[in-house]
């Protein structure tokens, strides 16, 4: 800001300057339309008439407007149920990892606690090694978590990154706000409950937000544990199936999903089931990251740059 | 990515022993009860997810049978690890995991650098804030909506081809993830579109942190807008640069699986494979648990001995380290 304001006043723009400034403008646009084409076309070819879609030409505009391919896909049950599974895990998965997350960050942002470094280091040395798929994999049949909604849950509570994060926004916090608190008698966990969390609400949205986008994004964890349990399945891994078998050339899955809304007229195809999917499964954290960014972009520079 | 965890405890009080040895540190205990409370399911939690399964890591040197206790495993010494050794297929995959890291490890710098700068000398602060929103987009996607993105983009009618054929640079459409060679190109370019706005936010947060002065000092002097990028700009991210390329180099075996397990096909598979992918193949498909822990355990035992390394060099070099 400063530094546009002073070549105004004390520099004339050279003409090296306007021939940088146009080419980087031109640049950062391109970028945009690299970053957005994939995604806009998507959106264009779901509400684009499916069978319109397969002659091909869809860019970044619908040809022939349609909410078709999205009634097929809200009408399908199993559709359905993944979606309310994948609300389900991303409101109980942000917000029990959230409370888990600030109160060890809490504990481990006071001075005085005693196993604040080795809690601080166990948990560190979990970002660094880890027992593997398989060994992990066995670990969850035999805790009986596989067919369960839970195991969706109970592995992620805390990540380490998430942790540091929480623990350097708290030890960030005025020192004479804890110790007010406790002359007047507050224990830890009012101090914690009543002084710190309202205090934590930018780093508890950036880390809500990552919690929210892990656990929105997930598939891989469907796929190991609760695959063959059709309603636990989560919206990602139903997109993957579809993805999946179009890759395979076979199209069972999709076709056979697009061809069972019947008694329409008009018809879906794998392409455009897929299209609305893809949308479907994106535009929820679309929607929502933009107004995050503040906290996310600070969240993501704490330690870095002091 | 990983630097920004940089731990920098404070010494924390130990016990003190000089006092009263153990009573105190028990009375400690007791004041600090409610911390304790709050930390000790965790640590418990924590020992479960995350240490128990290392435990199973013996699996590598047995013929594991999920049947058997495991008094009852047959102990095989080396076997699977000489077995994968010995495979043309394993040494393929170990190619393919080094040759995928190391492309997204220099395409990710590069173009997170490069578009750090340019961004950084957009006039215009709305148009900034509006660019950054964008390039951050692609990183919220999960993989399977980006791989979904990336395939449809490559596909026979896709806008790629379309533009190939309109620019009469081929003759007929290409089928890029058909192609086996191309396929680590084609992962570098996918990882770059998903992840180099949000990489870009580490340099940007660099960047900022650099005297106006300098530029002012600089401009005076007649220094070029390029000139004042080569001499200002990148000195001044140069101790994040090597913070984070050394803290790279311990992530080195660490390319990721989900991209490569899901634009990976029959037609790229020797491309495609890396170790994450051969053990999801070999242990979740084939029910190989033995062979696919040991493949897991070669890659985690060597990146761990990589990071241990990277942090030394990073603490000698003046950097800190990561612990």
């Amino acid at each position: 800001m400063k530094k546009a304001k002073k070549r105004k006043s004390g520099f004339m723009k050279t003409r090296e300057d306007v021939i940088f400034d146009t080419s980087n403008i031109i640049f950062m646009v391109l970028l945009c339309l690299v970053m957005l084409y994939p995604f806009l076309n998507q959106i264009a070819i779901s509400v684009n008439d499916a069978s319109d879609s397969v002659r091909g030409g869809i860019y970044l505009w619908p040809r022939e407007f349609t909410w078709h391919n999205y009634e097929h896909v809200f009408e399908n049950a199993s559709v359905l149920q993944a979606i309310l599974i994948s609300v389900l895990r991303t409101v109980i998965g942000t917000g029990a990892g959230l409370l888990c997350t600030a109160m060890v960050a809490y504990a481990i942002a006071q001075e005085k606690f005693v196993f604040k470094k080795s809690v601080t280091i166990i948990f560190i040395m979990t970002m660094y090694f880890n027992g593997g798929l398989i060994p992990t994999f066995l670990l969850m049949r035999d805790l009986n978590l596989i067919g369960t909604f839970w195991v969706y849950i109970l592995p992620t509570l805390i990540s380490a990154f998430n942790l540091i994060i929480m623990r350097s926004f708290i030890e960030g916090l005025p020192k004479s706000i804890f110790e007010q608190a406790r002359i007047d008698g507050a224990g830890d966990f009012r101090v914690f409950f009543q002084i710190v969390l309202p205090l934590s609400l930018p780093v508890i949205a950036t880390v809500a937000l990552f919690l929210a986008v892990f656990q929105w994004n997930q598939w891989f964890d469907v796929f190991l544990y609760n695959s063959s349990n059709e309603y636990l399945t989560t919206l990602q891994y139903e997109l993957m199936k579809i993805l999946s078998n179009s890759a395979t050339q076979t199209g069972d899955m999709a076709s056979a999903f697009a061809n069972s809304g019947g008694g329409s007229a008009e018809i879906v195809t794998p392409k455009s089931i897929q299209a609305t999917m893809t949308i479907v499964a994106s535009l929820p954290i679309i929607c929502v990251y933009p107004f995050l960014q503040k906290y996310f972009v600070k969240g993501m520079t704490i330690g870095a740059v002091k | 990515m990983q630097a920004q965890t940089e731990v920098n405890a404070p010494t924390p009080k130990m016990p003190q022993r000089k006092d009263k040895g153990f009573k105190a540190f028990l009375k400690k205990c007791k004041d600090q009860r409610a911390l304790l409370i709050m930390t000790i399911p965790f640590v418990i939690w924590v020992f479960i997810f995350k240490y128990l399964p290392v435990w199973g890591w013996t699996m590598a040197f047995q013929d594991y049978k999920p049947a058997r206790t495991f008094s009852e495993q047959e102990w095989v010494g080396f076997k699977h690890f000489l077995f994968l050794f010995e495979s043309d297929r394993f040494l393929g995959v170990l190619r393919n995991t080094l040759a995928q890291s190391v492309i997204n490890m220099v395409l990710g710098f590069v173009t997170a650098i490069g578009l750090a700068v340019l961004i950084n000398e957009l006039t215009n602060m709305k148009f900034k804030r509006v660019v950054q929103t964008i390039s951050y987009l692609p990183h919220f996607l999960s993989w399977v909506v980006a791989a979904a993105l990336v395939s449809s983009v490559l596909s026979i009618d896709g806008i790629i081809n379309e533009i190939l054929m309109g620019l009469n640079l081929v003759d007929r459409e290409l089928l890029f993830l058909g192609v086996g060679e191309w396929f680590w190109g084609i992962l570098g370019a996918a990882e770059t579109w998903k992840n180099v706005g949000w990489n870009a936010i580490i340099y940007l947060a660099a960047i900022s942190m650099i005297d106006q002065e300098q530029y002012e000092a600089a401009k005076i002097d007649g220094a070029s807008r390029v000139q004042r990028i080569i001499h200002i700009t990148i000195p001044g991210m140069k101790s994040v640069i090597i913070v984070l390329l050394i803290m790279n180099i311990g992530y080195i075996l660490e390319a990721g699986f989900e991209a490569q397990y899901l634009l990976g096909n029959g037609q790229n598979v020797e491309y495609s494979e890396n170790i994450d992918v051969f053990v999801i193949k070999y242990g979740i498909s084939q029910f190989n648990f033995a062979l696919a822990t040991a493949a897991g355990m070669f890659k985690t035992v060597i990146s761990f001995v990589f990071l241990v390394a990277a942090n030394s060099l990073s603490k000698k070099m003046g950097q800190g380290g990561l612990y």
